[in-house]
């Protein structure tokens, strides 16, 4: 079905760690990998599912480490890579960084979570803060008898133990907006979408029912209360604590949190919206000479607002060589070894345009190797505001104990993958 | 501290330390040297030394320290199986533990523990942890037993394990029913005839209340379950439906993907007039969309599936072009996908902002993804007929740029769209030619070659571009060599004046100088063409080609189909049959999607696009992919229908299929007459064929002229032994030493390919027939069914007045003619008699079916005796279908008038059995090879209309065939395969 063994690899493809769930592909196979990764990077065939003969390798690559799932059957590929993403999530919070000394540093650890992680290629207990009840770091502390599984790991709510307790009961919701732009050479929005989130720190006790009210369109449509501005959502993916069959009926989202913080739900919107800092760029380049660089930078929010920590980051060639820069405001510094020049704004009103002037020397011997056009690329996060208009009308708190919680909201909307296209 | 320290052990004497330290009696020592045993074991030392000493301290209640030696026994025990069962009885008690934990545990190791000798001693353990009070041992051990089962199925068999499998799946707790579920569609995947998922409605029922509540893997396990479902009709599929769209919302891209699988399956049954189909196709898109911000390797395997998701219902995407757009960071890997799919949704309504990207895509770095561009600005081109013009002047601003790679990619494409659209753009060749010298890819050399010699006239030094390419002729590739052999000779033909020179220097380099068979006979062809009857050489050279069309790496429907049922699979992410991922590929079942409900919806909506109709229509477009439908070169040999017998004078190049008497020795040479009548597909290549894929056009291929000609060996087989220099006196040509050569081709002279005819057999003993003894056969010649005999004279006195009658008989035949036996027969005399058969006789049926009752006369009595003839007799030459017809009339007839067949023993290779088989007018249709089996497409037709349908599968290396007959009047199939057997063990 799924995985028949699991490898961790350093970058050398040396085994660090690994286990095998069915038996049914030799663990030798795992010889071939690294040749066979180094084949297809030079073939420029790169692909994350390769074959040895029967063998398929399905891999992906973390820090300093490959992740690499074999399997000789017609294995669910989808689950396998969702798997091992999972496996990176896992072992991120119990070593904070995953990388090839954490798994060495913790190899009893690892192994015992890859024996509670799966079964026989079947996934089976992935959230690592029930896995963290019963399988800890200081194992050797704990008293045998007071080892069990946590209930958790077979209730119907296999994402919170019960017994929590809290003095103070509050939930703090963050609505993340991320704006996704394209933008040809020529100026035109080439795409656009809005990738929201909603991320919850729960600090409730108890075993807490909540609803969360939205201005979601359907939703209003559907109970016939049209009162202000509503969002048309394209799609919605839930945290698995979200009972989805009582949404698909009346767009409720009630659901029993998991503890301290997750993301309950991420949504897509597709409406066109103006790129909020909007890049108007030239870039003359001179044979053997200089590049010149002007950009004009133009917020386009709303006055009140403020976009922070922005940063435009405008590609030069390789073998650029003695910046020289003149902005309007904040500060560009070069960044050699990513070829980019680097305009930081700590702070950009809406409605400004500011501008900024770059120069390079350019070899006149020619770089003969071809390069890629990268696009201009810019960052910011504009605080208390999201593009779409989403808001949260309610969050309904409901413990069998009684207790008053108070729901914290914070906005705010960020660059996503904010691209606009040079004409260099 | 962390554990790093246990991998720096010193080097001398480690093991003997180390068991000094394992026997120690400290708890804490142990546990340490059991530590460092495992980090050992994990740099991939081995420890196995120590398997007697690791295992003593199994006994412990340190639950960290007892999964420590689990785990080295998981390692080790199938290299020390005796010493395994030394384990047995520690797993036993720890079954029976009063911490689940360690039950659990100790049932999970178990399974992993591949020894046979200690499976037996698990059963009880195992029965008992199944039926354990807490869900968490109950769901390790579902698990389990698809574990047992993968070691001893009998065992598990035996021990009704499977039955306490399924009544899991009513288990109340989700996490249970999940694993269950996962476990029997474990087993069931192996075991593909067990039956062992029996779904019902009622069990329907239970999984789909279980997928509101287990965790997102066990949502995956059940819905990939559920795609194994057929719903007994519409309002069932649709209630499923409904209850798994939820899971559309899911934040698990695999849970999405899966329910996207159950989804495409199921709304198959709907009829497609219903509204909640459409909701339910409008629903289906964002979901996709939005799998476009997993991680990357989760886009790829979306995509690759949304790739098969367009082809089925291109409607669900329509509108979605824009987030396939590349984006400057995505790996390659997905940037090649998403312009794979943008060439499907590109449109009338799009192709303008297509073109704008793929124009800036063309101009990236990464020289794959831009030739792919190119490519697909070709592509587009030929999909989209509006946006040709701009395609093409797209393709020539990137010839502007002079980047390499980008014009001899793009010439590549513009020799299709002149293909597609001729004589529209031949204005561009000019431009094409500017950059002769810069190309170096066989591919390109090879198109720019293939235009010049097509549009020969138009351009004024088509001669002298053509003979610059000629000075390097044999360090060229074998594509480009055969390209420009049959560009000079398309130019001579126009040009014949001034390029005679041109088109005998390669003439003589392609036959002489060339040891590459493919390249010698094409030029030999060409030769003989020119020299014998440059009319009809003009005719087949010149020939006006087919256009070809524009969808052209379509999956083959069934496989589609198949693949639908797969999703989030790595077959569908390699876009490979399921059952290459079996070894062996038996017992694999193939998935079909379900027929869709009610009687109105057979028609499929025109907007499903014309790969869509596969289940129910014969598919408008047979699919290119050479794969699978394709490889079709045998047929080429096919002789024209012919009803009656065929013209005595066989052209040469049909010898090989048409020579039934081994008569047509004339051979090749020697006869003058007549032009090939097939024409000579090098510049013909099949209608429906379509070229993008593959990336040359057929024309190009060398093996398909190696088709053309029927292969060596068919030809070969075919030739007599002509005599070398008589043959060669009617070829005009200035050389013929070279053609000796061709001639040796036939000289081995192998059997005459024909119809199959039994050995005579004694149908008359003397002693019943008063001294006449006939023996005879039947045999089809020329298209005529004879009954060939031998009368012989056993009697002592002379016989005469011979006549013959037949009773009637299953198929009609009757004599067609009088007994022809002029002169008296003497004693101890011999003659033998072919007496011409028709099938236009009283009918009747017999049993069996190929029954003949005869009556024999001579001057002392009537004699009366019955013999079977051969059906393959019955096998008339016009029997080989059209495709479609067989796609359809396949389809068409129920599976239960299927017959299936083994000939074992037969030593052939598929292409010797297809040889074999159409001398006795079993026409191969099409060949399609899967995991190393070829699967032979056959068609016959017998004398009186009966079509019968057969697929033949070979394996190589395994002699034993599977025929499989369809037939509309099932019973001739017994008598159809005697005839297989027959033939081809002859």
């Amino acid at each position: 079905m799924s995985a028949s063994a699991i490898f961790v690899l350093d970058l050398k493809g040396k085994v660090l760690i690994c286990r095998n769930y069915k038996g049914d592909v030799d663990m030798a196979e795992i010889d071939h990998f690294m040749p066979l990764l180094m084949q297809h990077e030079e073939d420029g065939l790169l692909s994350p599912v390769m074959s040895h003969g029967n063998v398929h390798f399905m891999w992906i690559k973390h820090s300093n480490l490959y992740l690499v799932a074999t399997t000789n059957k017609n294995s669910n590929a989808s689950l396998v890579y969702s798997f091992l993403y999972k496996i990176v999530e896992v072992f991120t919070e119990y070593f904070k960084e995953l990388e090839e000394e954490s798994i060495q540093d913790n190899f009893v650890v690892v192994y015992e979570l890859l024996d509670e992680l799966m079964d026989f290629g079947f996934p089976q207990t992935t959230e690592s803060k029930i896995l963290q009840e019963y399988i800890t770091q200081e194992g050797a502390k704990l008293e045998v008898t007071k080892t069990k599984v946590p209930t958790t790991v077979t209730n119907a709510v296999s994402w919170r133990s019960e017994g929590i307790k809290y003095k103070k009961n509050e939930v703090f919701i963050d609505v993340i907006e991320s704006i996704n732009v394209l933008v040809n050479a020529n100026g035109s929005v080439m795409s656009s979408d809005i990738v929201g989130s909603i991320k919850l720190k729960t600090m409730l006790s108890g075993m807490p029912e909540l609803r969360l009210g939205l201005n979601d369109r359907v939703l209003f449509a559907l109970t016939g209360r049209d009162k202000g501005k509503t969002v048309v959502m394209e799609d919605v993916k839930f945290h698995q604590c979200v009972r989805l069959s009582r949404f698909e009926s009346d767009r409720t989202i009630s659901f029993i949190p998991p503890d301290g913080e997750s993301e309950l739900m991420s949504y897509r919107i597709n409406t066109h919206v103006k790129p909020l800092i909007w890049i108007e760029s030239v870039i003359e380049k001179f044979s053997h000479s200089r590049v010149e660089i002007m950009v004009k930078a133009k917020g386009q929010f709303k006055k009140q607002s403020v976009a922070n920590n922005v940063e435009v980051r405008v590609p030069v060639p390789s073998d650029a060589d003695s910046p020289k820069f003149k902005t309007s405001t904040g500060s560009a510094k070069y960044v050699p070894e990513k070829n980019l020049v680097v305009w930081t704004i700590k702070s950009f009103p809406g409605g400004k345009e500011f501008l900024m002037r770059a120069h390079f020397g350019l070899p006149s011997v020619e770089n003969d190797e071809a390069e890629g056009k990268p696009p201009i690329t810019v960052k910011f996060e504009i605080p208390y505001f999201t593009v779409s208009g989403i808001q949260v009308r309610y969050m309904k708190i409901i413990e069998k104990s009684g207790y008053q919680a108070l729901p914290w909201v914070r906005y705010i909307t960020q660059s996503g993958d904010y691209q606009l296209r040079t004409n260099v | 501290m962390t554990d790093s320290k246990y991998f720096t052990t010193t080097k001398k004497g480690e093991i003997f330390e180390l068991k000094a330290e394992l026997n120690s009696d400290k708890k804490e020592k142990k546990k340490e040297a059991v530590k460092k045993v495992i980090a050992s074991m994990t740099v991939g030392k081995d420890v196995s030394a120590l398997f007697p000493d690791v295992v003593n301290c199994m006994q412990t209640d340190n639950l960290e320290l007892k999964k420590l030696v689990y785990l080295y026994l998981m390692n080790y025990a199938k290299s020390q199986p005796d010493m395994a069962i030394m384990a047995v009885n520690t797993f036993v008690k720890d079954c029976e533990d009063p911490n689940p934990l360690i039950r659990a545990l100790a049932v999970r190791t178990m399974g992993c523990i591949r020894v046979d000798k200690i499976t037996e001693y698990l059963c009880e353990p195992l029965r008992k942890c199944l039926k354990d009070e807490d869900p968490y041992v109950r769901k390790t051990a579902a698990v389990c037993v698809a574990k047992l089962h993968d070691i001893n199925a009998q065992l598990v068999e035996d021990q009704g394990f499977l039955d306490t499998l399924k009544d899991l799946i009513s288990d109340s707790n989700p996490m249970v029913v999940a694993n269950a579920v996962a476990a029997l569609s474990e087993i069931a995947e192996s075991h593909p005839n067990s039956n062992l998922l029996d779904l019902n409605p009622q069990t329907i029922n239970k999984l789909l209340t279980a997928l509101n509540e287990c965790t997102e893997w066990g949502q995956i396990f059940i819905l990939d379950c559920l795609a194994n479902y057929t719903p007994r009709d519409d309002r069932e599929s649709q209630s499923i439906c409904e209850r798994v769209t939820p899971r559309l919302s899911h934040a698990n891209s695999a849970v999405v993907l899966s329910a996207v699988k159950v989804l495409m399956k199921f709304m198959e049954m709907l009829p497609k007039d219903l509204d909640y189909y459409g909701t339910l196709l409008k629903k289906l898109a964002p979901p996709l969309v939005t799998l476009l911000s997993a991680e990357p390797e989760l886009q790829y395997v979306a995509l690759r599936n949304i790739n098969l998701i367009v082809q089925r219902r291109p409607e669900i995407l329509k509108h979605e072009m824009k987030v396939f757009f590349v984006k400057y960071n995505d790996p390659i890997y997905v940037k090649l996908e998403k312009l794979d799919i943008m060439i499907r949704l590109a449109s009338q309504a799009n192709i303008a902002q297509v073109l704008a990207e793929l124009k800036e895509y063309a101009t990236e770095v990464d020289v794959d993804f831009v030739r792919k561009a190119v490519r697909a600005i070709g592509r587009c081109a030929i999909k989209v007929e509006q946006s040709a013009e701009r395609c093409v002047s797209t393709l020539l601003d990137l010839i502007q740029t002079k980047v390499n790679y980008v014009v001899q990619e793009a010439i590549v494409v513009i020799k299709d769209i002149f293909r597609k659209y001729p004589n529209k753009y031949e204005s561009v060749i000019a431009t094409l030619c500017e950059n002769l010298d810069s190309l170096d890819e066989p591919e390109a050399r090879a198109a720019m070659i293939w235009i010049v010699g097509e549009y020969a006239e138009r351009i004024d030094n088509a001669d002298e571009l053509l003979e610059s390419f000629l000075e390097g002729f044999h360090d060229e590739s074998t594509q480009v060599q055969l390209q420009l052999l049959t560009a000079i000779v398309k130019l001579f033909l126009k040009k014949p004046t001034e390029t005679q020179e041109l088109v005998q220097q390669v003439l003589s380099l392609a036959t002489q100088d060339s040891d590459n068979p493919d390249l010698r006979d094409r030029g030999y062809i060409y030769w003989r063409l020119l020299s014998t009857d440059p009319v009809a050489a003009k005719e087949v050279v010149l020939a006006e080609k087919p256009l070809i069309s524009e969808e052209t790496d379509l999956i083959e429907p069934t496989l589609l189909e198949e693949l639908i049922c797969h999703i989030g699979t790595l077959a569908s992410v390699y876009h490979k049959p399921p059952s290459a991922f079996v070894e062996g590929s038996r017992g694999v079942q193939h998935k079909r999607l379900p027929g869709s409900a009610g009687s109105g919806e057979s028609v499929e909506s025109p907007d499903t696009g014309s790969a869509a109709g596969a289940s129910d229509a014969p598919p408008a477009v047979i699919p290119s992919q050479g794969d699978l439908l394709g490889d079709l070169l045998n047929l080429d040999l096919t002789p024209p229908a012919t009803t009656g017998p065929p013209p005595p004078a066989t052209s040469g190049l049909q010898l090989g299929a048409m020579d039934l008497l081994g008569g047509g020795l004339d051979s090749l040479m020697g006869d003058e007459s007549e032009p090939p009548p097939i024409p000579l597909r090098t510049d013909t290549p099949q209608s429906p064929q379509v070229l993008h894929q593959s990336p040359s056009p057929p024309d190009y291929s060398p093996t398909e002229l190696g088709g053309d000609l029927g292969g060596s060996s068919a030809m070969g087989a075919g030739f007599g032994a002509p005599p070398p220099a008589a043959a060669a006196a009617p070829f005009s040509a200035p050389v013929s030493g070279g053609l000796d050569d061709l001639f040796d081709l036939g000289g081995g002279v192998g059997m005459p390919m024909g119809a199959y005819s039994p050995p005579k057999t004694v149908w008359l003993p003397a002693m019943k027939g008063k001294g006449l003894e006939i023996s005879g056969t039947f045999a089809r010649r020329a298209g005529v069914i004879q009954m060939e005999m031998t009368l012989t004279n056993k009697a002592m006195s002379v016989m005469t007045d011979f006549a013959i009658q037949f009773n009637r008989n299953s198929f009609g035949l009757a004599p067609a003619g009088p007994l022809q036996v002029l002169t008296p027969l003497s004693p101890n005399q011999s003659i033998e008699v072919a007496l011409p058969l028709s099938t236009v006789g009283p009918v009747m049926k017999m049993d069996p079916l190929n029954n003949l009752q005869v009556a024999v006369k001579n001057n002392i009595d009537v004699f009366y005796f019955s013999c079977q003839y051969p059906i393959s007799m019955l096998f008339v030459e016009d029997g080989k279908m059209e495709r479609q017809v067989f796609l359809a009339t396949w389809k068409d007839i129920p599976n239960d008038s299927e017959a299936q067949f083994q000939i074992a023993d037969c030593r052939l290779s598929s292409d010797a059995a297809s040889n074999k088989l159409q001398g006795s007018n079993i026409f191969t249709i099409a060949k399609r090879t899967v995991d190393g089996q070829d699967m032979l497409y056959q068609s016959t037709k017998l004398s009186n209309g009966i079509w019968v349908l057969a697929e033949l599968r070979v394996q190589t290396g395994n002699p034993n065939f599977t025929v499989c007959l369809k037939c509309r009047a099932p019973e001739v199939a017994q008598c159809v395969f005697q005839s297989y057997e027959a033939v081809l063990k002859n």
